[in-house]
């Protein structure tokens, strides 16, 4: 669905991305884990096109999207959830209704009800302004805004950021129900998203250190240490 | 338990209706008030002015309270309408209604060529347009241009001078700004407009074209300045150039509409009427008082109602929904 392979970039003459490698298949949900600075806000800044790519393949459905806009990026199945990811100062509906500027097939009624099917609680504060909600109805309503242009592949920056753990525990099983239909690229620093990943790619330093299936990843002794602070036998 | 669904359902049933009704009782309710105000109070200048000032404080709702560009230099695109309509009418003998007009495409014209002023933020985006404006009132008014603007010695509009029609187009105007702030408000312009005063980045990859509609609102903020200073120069019939590209009418207008509330429709209405007649009232015969209470009135309002009177009203508001629900 998504491949990256060699992937460099940054910001003016500063390199921030050195050689970053990763495959995403159809329907996977992958983790892009790092910590702050490792480069991962900036890799999903490149893949949506916000920032220029130096060099590296970036490819989606085998077809190479290095030269496209990032409107041609949108309409051709990329989606980006900012770490913000809502306009604050707007209602539930008018962020929903702002996803759905670049859909044209259904109609916008028909497309914020079937975002308030998934998530209910945003239907009872559709009037409420978006800034005054708790953490994890924020990020309900990004991810709904998000939806309603039906990304094949959905880039998601830091959803837990700001969120408190009972709240980052909420967006992650809002986010595994969405398995399936949709491939989630997720660039985290909270171990918790592990949970629901079927891959994973570490970022240190703008360098790609391991991307591969969460089972050989949870295997990786020096992985684990790193992450999970477990010592190796 | 609050009842969140009939809330909601009542605040849909109200909105709807308010949006049918809202935008032309805010455009009417002026136009009555200053159609009737003149036979109440003779100063049909002074009224005039207040009409003007109505448009430009909308004019900045537009720009800023809706996209959340602060134009200092907005008195430019005044003394732009004053000129391009005074010299229309004396070079042209162009009629004095159609002549406004003209002095608002100008001014939106000069609006298109600052738009790379819009590659700059905040305070930046701030001073640039005021350096841009003081740099159209040093070309405007340099001798050397007399013979086209008549350089520092302004223009003298007398003989097109007619009060009575002067000040019903400034009501026009205040109307019109009125229901350009509403439709602002109200329609998907409107809001892909907030989207971007919210967070550009997003908007953009929400499929807002940023550049575009950042232009439009700028466009429709410049026309209205130019119209108000069209009426402001032949009104006064005869003004120079420090008149018309003065940047205490930026503050003003900025003032107005923040001590009424940006973002809103009644807001900057209210806030001119009100700021303007205590200017009025103590401000020419004794400026003194009047710069202190201005400075305390925007003390107060930085303090207590950054939002303005329609943040007020807006929190009177949330509280008895908040009641009720309890009560509920």
């Amino acid at each position: 669905m998504l491949e990256v392979s060699r992937l460099t970039s940054g910001y003016g003459s500063m390199q921030v991305l050195w050689d970053i490698n990763l495959h995403v298949k159809e329907n996977e949900i992958q983790i892009v884990l790092g910590a702050n600075g490792s480069g991962k806000s900036t890799f999903l800044k490149v893949v949506m096109g916000l920032l220029p790519q130096w060099s590296g393949e970036l490819k989606m459905n085998g077809a190479d999207i290095t030269p496209l806009t990032v409107a041609d990026r949108v309409r051709g199945g990329l989606g980006y959830m900012s770490e913000q990811g809502i306009f604050p100062s707007l209602s539930v509906e008018e962020n929903l209704k702002l996803g759905s500027l670049r859909t044209q097939n259904k109609s916008v009624a028909d497309q914020i009800d079937h975002v308030y099917q998934r998530f209910p609680e945003l239907k009872e504060r559709r009037r409420a302004t978006a800034g005054g909600l708790s953490g994890g109805q924020r990020k309900l309503v990004g991810i709904g805004r998000a939806l309603i242009a039906e990304p094949k592949v959905l880039l998601m920056d830091e959803p837990s950021s700001g969120l408190s753990p009972r709240y980052v525990s909420e967006v992650i099983d809002r986010l595994a129900e969405l398995r399936g239909g949709i491939t989630l690229v997720i660039a985290e620093q909270n171990i918790s998203f592990l949970t629901i990943a079927d891959t994973v790619t570490v970022i240190e330093g703008g360098l790609t250190r391991f991307t591969g299936h969460i089972d050989d990843f949870t295997e990786d002794e020096s992985l684990k240490e790193a992450f999970f602070g477990i010592a190796g036998h | 338990m609050p009842k969140l669904d009939e809330i909601d359902r009542t605040l849909e049933t109200e909105s709807k209706g308010k949006r049918l009704i809202s935008p032309a009782v805010a455009a009417l309710v002026p136009v009555v008030v200053f159609a009737v105000g003149v036979h109440i109070y003779s100063n049909e200048l002074l009224l005039t002015y207040m009409a003007i000032y109505i448009a430009l404080a909308q004019g900045i709702n537009i720009i800023y309270g809706f996209t959340g560009y602060l134009p200092f230099g907005y008195f430019g695109f005044f003394g732009v309408g004053a000129y391009a309509s005074g010299l229309a009418m004396l070079d042209y003998n162009v009629p004095p209604v159609l002549a406004v007009v003209i002095g608002g495409v100008a001014a939106a014209l000069v609006g298109a060529l600052l738009l790379p002023l819009f590659r700059l933020r905040g305070a930046y985006f701030a001073i640039g347009t005021l350096a841009a404006s003081e740099a159209i009132y040093a070309i405007v008014s340099n001798p050397s241009l007399q013979s086209i603007t008549n350089g520092p010695y302004g223009l003298n509009l007398a003989a097109y001078y007619s009060s009575g029609t002067a000040y019903g187009t400034a009501i026009a105007l205040a109307a019109i700004a009125i229901l350009a702030a509403s439709y602002v408000r109200s329609s998907k312009f409107g809001l892909t407009l907030k989207a971007i005063r919210d967070d550009s980045y997003s908007a953009s990859m929400s499929g807002v074209n940023v550049p575009r509609q950042r232009f439009y609102a700028w466009l429709i903020a410049a026309a209205i300045a130019g119209m108000g200073g069209s009426i402001f120069g032949w009104s006064t019939s005869v003004f120079y150039p420090q008149a018309v590209f003065d940047s205490s009418l930026s503050v003003l207008a900025i003032v107005f509409a923040l001590f009424g509330g940006v973002g809103t429709v009644w807001g900057p209405t209210v806030g001119t009427v009100v700021l303007y007649a205590i200017y009025n009232a103590i401000g020419v015969s004794n400026p003194q008082y009047f710069q202190l209470i201005y400075g305390l009135v925007i003390v107060l309002l930085v303090l207590f109602a950054p939002r303005g009177l329609a943040g007020l009203r807006q929190i009177k508001s949330r509280r008895a929904t908040t009641v009720g629900a309890k009560n509920d």
